[in-house]
């Protein structure tokens, strides 16, 4: 029975070690400027929780093989422990855990203690059921105002969220259901939700932020390489949520330019 | 130190309702909701399996269900998150097991308030029942998670299920948190007054120390969540506006709430919840603890390092629940320091981790069935344990949070593990529990089949979550890169299907054994704790007309100059030289 334990538990953590290694599914490639330095963390933690892993799994199947009962003259160590190793390992597993949380944390703070640059492109995600809606605030850099009563879903467009065609600034706002983004640009992002919970989750972008009714949040990513990549929504929405997605398409600045000038001739 | 109060013993009951149905024997009471949570775990497996199948074969019909929609979906994941989280983790583990052996364990003939531990129990069936009839009202279960963020979960008109269905859910969670909230006081005054004479705290087996701080925690818990589901229930029923801010518009309708805050929903429930995932498991870390030095017949390593891991864990989480909420849009500032918490509770979680293996090293290990489950749970609290460190840090929660890689975390520490523990207990107690003896063979083929095919289901969820696959879709094939994951998706079906099927095992094994399983005699373990010192089955007052008291450690294994491999925690002081 303890070589069955250990055959199996040492199997179990094989395969499952394999497939991380081999690295048969891993994380999409990253093509934003904070992807690096995240996909780093990520493989650090990795590292260190897989040696713990291997090594965890690995003694517990040796020792339950190793110590099996084998009759009468087995001699068992009578003992209550050992507070020396105890500290010991105490301290080491406190240095490691709450270092590498330190060492990830320079990563978070730049990602979100701090506002968009200036010169970003400003762009607003809003969410509803169960569709994501971009805006761009046009030539004048400012969002018009937006009404809940004047919600239309179904009409799409400058409707879906509620733009307020009498105000000035609205006038030059673009909304469209796929977000541009030009190449090597920080994006500023405002976040909305129009009725319940979403998260925009672009996983290329290393970028995932809930959008919550009541609240706008701002965010910032820089996507450094051109590409379509996908949208889901990550937060359960209702009963549609699975199919809440949405592209992003990351182009030159020079072709950004144009889908917005298209986009604002239409309008007009 | 109190002594075990003789006039809290009350009259053995006459007549089947009184003795087995409102019955005020503790005993009774645990076996109840040992029962309850059995019913429940079967109904809340048998809803994991319609969405398992929903999952591969969309198109398929069902017997009873017919279709399942993608809005069924989503009921059939809510009702087994809560069944699961509420009247199976927390149900059996602490409230099953914890009634039967906790006042046994310490000496004590009943709990310390029996009429309110017969009430806490039918007020959870009440509460059982309750969730059940969600399925059975107009619209449905609700579909907003076992979380029930609002304000999908505050609006009637967010989607199917939201209505009656939603009301009930929010219903039947709050009378279990009345429940809970009973249950938790009994537990408390127990311990801290019932023990028998030289039951001194550091002399309570480590399970009893788990039961102790699962109360505590159940206690200061379960009220924040009480509160909170009244308000939500407030919110929609009684034009209140706690969490819906104003100016939502659902589905072109204008919604008439204004104020009201959905992080506010949020703090609470994980205020509630982050603990509710030691009160899942605390118990099992109990029980652990108790076989793993049992089997190896060695004295557990660093019994006072696991009874501060128990109070650091306990403490230590209730200062982490901001770290289900890093992408809600709460102050990243917060984020950091809730991470740094997270990291923290990781240590005491280690120190179990590194005691146990201490334990079995130089011991003499015995494979009976408890034991195996217990290595079981030391092997997937490992597994499940080390995902931590990575959701605990934000900047990685960026990638991974509502992925696969949560519901393969969480899955595998407080589900499996924690089931592992409920299997270990079952078998370890259930002689003294039925006076019989379980099937060995069935137990060794049950365990293995359940370990290997539980990590086949839940550790691939990792790397659908690295790989982006989010959770709680009904399908994958409305995203291109999450069709390509759906392979994956299918074997996880497959072991599914597999591991559900294996339960038959267990329960052919229960019920059997219960009449025809040897018979048992009074301590078939050789186990040190004072549950064995008693007949079996114990007697209604527990030891028979006279108190115990208590000499020494729980668990004086191999002391060299005894002479038995085991010294009872009742046995004369003075035998063998090791023991204190």
């Amino acid at each position: 029975m303890g070589l069955a334990l250990l055959l199996v538990i040492w199997l179990i953590t094989f395969f499952s070690t394999y497939f991380f290694v081999a690295k048969t599914w891993w994380l999409p490639a990253g093509a934003a400027a904070a992807a690096p330095w995240i996909d780093h963390q990520f493989a650090l933690t990795f590292v260190l929780m897989g040696i713990i892993f291997v090594a965890a799994q690995a003694a517990l199947g040796w020792v339950v093989w190793k110590y099996r009962d084998q009759g009468a003259a087995t001699k068992v160590d009578y003992s209550h422990g050992n507070t020396k190793l105890e500290l010991i390992w105490t301290t080491l597993t406190a240095v490691l855990f709450v270092g590498l949380n330190l060492m990830g944390s320079h990563v978070w703070a730049s990602e979100r203690f701090e506002p968009a640059h200036e010169g970003s492109v400003k762009v607003e995600a809003t969410g509803l059921q169960f569709a994501w809606y971009f805006r761009y605030p046009g030539m004048d850099n400012t969002y018009g105002r937006t009404k809940p009563e004047l919600i239309d879903a179904s009409a799409g467009g400058d409707a879906a969220v509620g733009l307020d065609t009498t105000d000035p600034a609205a006038k030059d706002d673009v909304v469209s259901g796929t977000m541009y983004l030009p190449v090597n640009r920080e994006a500023d992002l405002t976040l909305r939700a129009q009725d319940v919970i979403h998260s925009l989750f672009i996983p290329s972008m290393r970028f995932k932020q809930d959008a919550v009714p009541g609240l706008i949040i701002h965010m910032h990513f820089t996507p450094t390489e051109t590409g379509d990549y996908e949208i889901a929504c990550a937060e359960l929405c209702g009963l549609g949520h699975y199919k809440m997605h949405g592209m992003l398409k990351v182009v030159s600045q020079l072709d950004f330019d144009k889908w917005l000038a298209s986009k604002e001739a239409e309008k007009q | 130190m109190a002594t075990s109060g003789v006039t809290h013993a009350h009259a053995a009951p006459q007549g089947f309702i009184r003795k087995y149905i409102f019955s005020l024997d503790h005993k009774v009471i645990g076996i109840q909701y040992f029962f309850l949570a059995l019913a429940a775990v079967f109904v809340g497996m048998f809803l994991s399996l319609l969405m398992r199948i929903h999952l591969i074969w969309p198109a398929a019909q069902l017997p009873i269900f017919g279709d399942i929609k993608p809005e069924t979906y989503l009921t059939l994941l809510t009702m087994h998150g809560t069944i699961m989280v509420f009247f199976v983790l927390t149900t059996a583990p602490q409230s099953g097991f914890g009634n039967y052996f906790l006042p046994i364990q310490i000496g004590a003939p009943d709990m310390a308030f029996p009429t309110l531990n017969m009430l806490s129990f039918w007020t959870t069936f009440v509460a059982f029942v309750v969730m059940i009839a969600a399925f059975f009202v107009e619209g449905g279960a609700p579909l907003h998670g076992w979380t029930g963020y609002a304000p999908l979960s505050a609006l009637q008109g967010a989607g199917p299920g939201e209505q009656l269905g939603a009301d009930l859910w929010i219903t039947s969670i709050a009378i279990f948190c009345a429940a809970s909230l009973m249950g938790a006081l009994n537990f408390i005054t127990t311990i801290l007054d019932l023990r028998a004479k030289g039951m001194t705290l550091m002399r309570m087996p480590l399970t009893c120390w788990a039961w102790f701080v699962t109360a505590i925690l159940g206690l200061l818990a379960f009220g924040v969540l009480l509160a909170a589901g009244i308000l939500l229930l407030m919110d929609r029923n009684l034009g209140t506006s706690f969490f819906v801010p104003g100016g939502l518009s659902i589905t072109g309708n204008l919604v008439k709430h204004n104020g009201g805050s959905p992080l506010l929903w949020q703090h609470l429930f994980w205020f509630f919840g982050h603990p509710e995932v030691y009160i899942a498991i605390l118990p099992g870390m109990g029980v652990a603890s108790q076989l793993l030095s049992t089997f190896s017949r060695k004295p557990i390593f660093g019994y006072k390092a696991m009874v501060y891991a128990i109070m650091a864990i306990g403490l230590l989480g209730f200062v982490v629940w901001g770290h289900h909420m890093f992408m809600s849009g709460m102050s990243p500032y917060s984020a950091f320091a809730f991470s740094i918490m997270t990291m923290a509770i990781g240590v005491p979680s280690a120190i179990k981790t590194f005691n146990w293996l201490g334990t079995i090293y130089k011991g003499r290990v015995k494979f009976d069935s408890p034991m195996l489950y217990a290595i079981g749970f030391v092997s997937l609290f490992v597994s499940g344990g080390l995902s931590g460190p990575f959701l605990a840090q934000p900047v990685l929660d960026i990638q991974l949070h509502d992925t696969y890689f949560v519901v393969g975390h969480f899955h595998l520490i407080m589900g499996v593990a924690a089931i592992f523990g409920m299997f270990a207990g079952t078998c370890y107690w259930f002689p003294k529990m039925f006076g019989r003896m379980m099937n060995e063979r069935l137990g060794q083929i049950h365990f293995f089949i359940t370990l290997i095919g539980t990590y086949a289901i839940f550790m691939p969820m990792h790397y659908l979550g690295m790989a982006g696959q989010t959770r709680r879709y009904s399908q994958f094939t409305e995203v291109a890169y999450q069709t390509k994951l759906i392979p994956l998706q299918t074997f996880m079906t497959y072991a599914a299907f597999v591991t559900i099927g294996a339960q038959a095992i267990f329960v052919f094994n229960l019920f059997w054994s219960m009449w025809k399983g040897p018979k048992a005699s009074d301590n078939p373990w050789n186990s040190t704790t004072l549950e064995w010192t008693t007949a079996t089955p114990p007697p209604h007052d527990n030891f028979g007309g006279h108190t115990p008291v208590v000499n020494h450690g729980p668990y004086e294994y191999s002391v060299p100059g005894a002479p038995r491999d085991f010294i009872m925690q009742t046995d004369p002081a003075g035998v063998g030289t090791g023991a204190h």
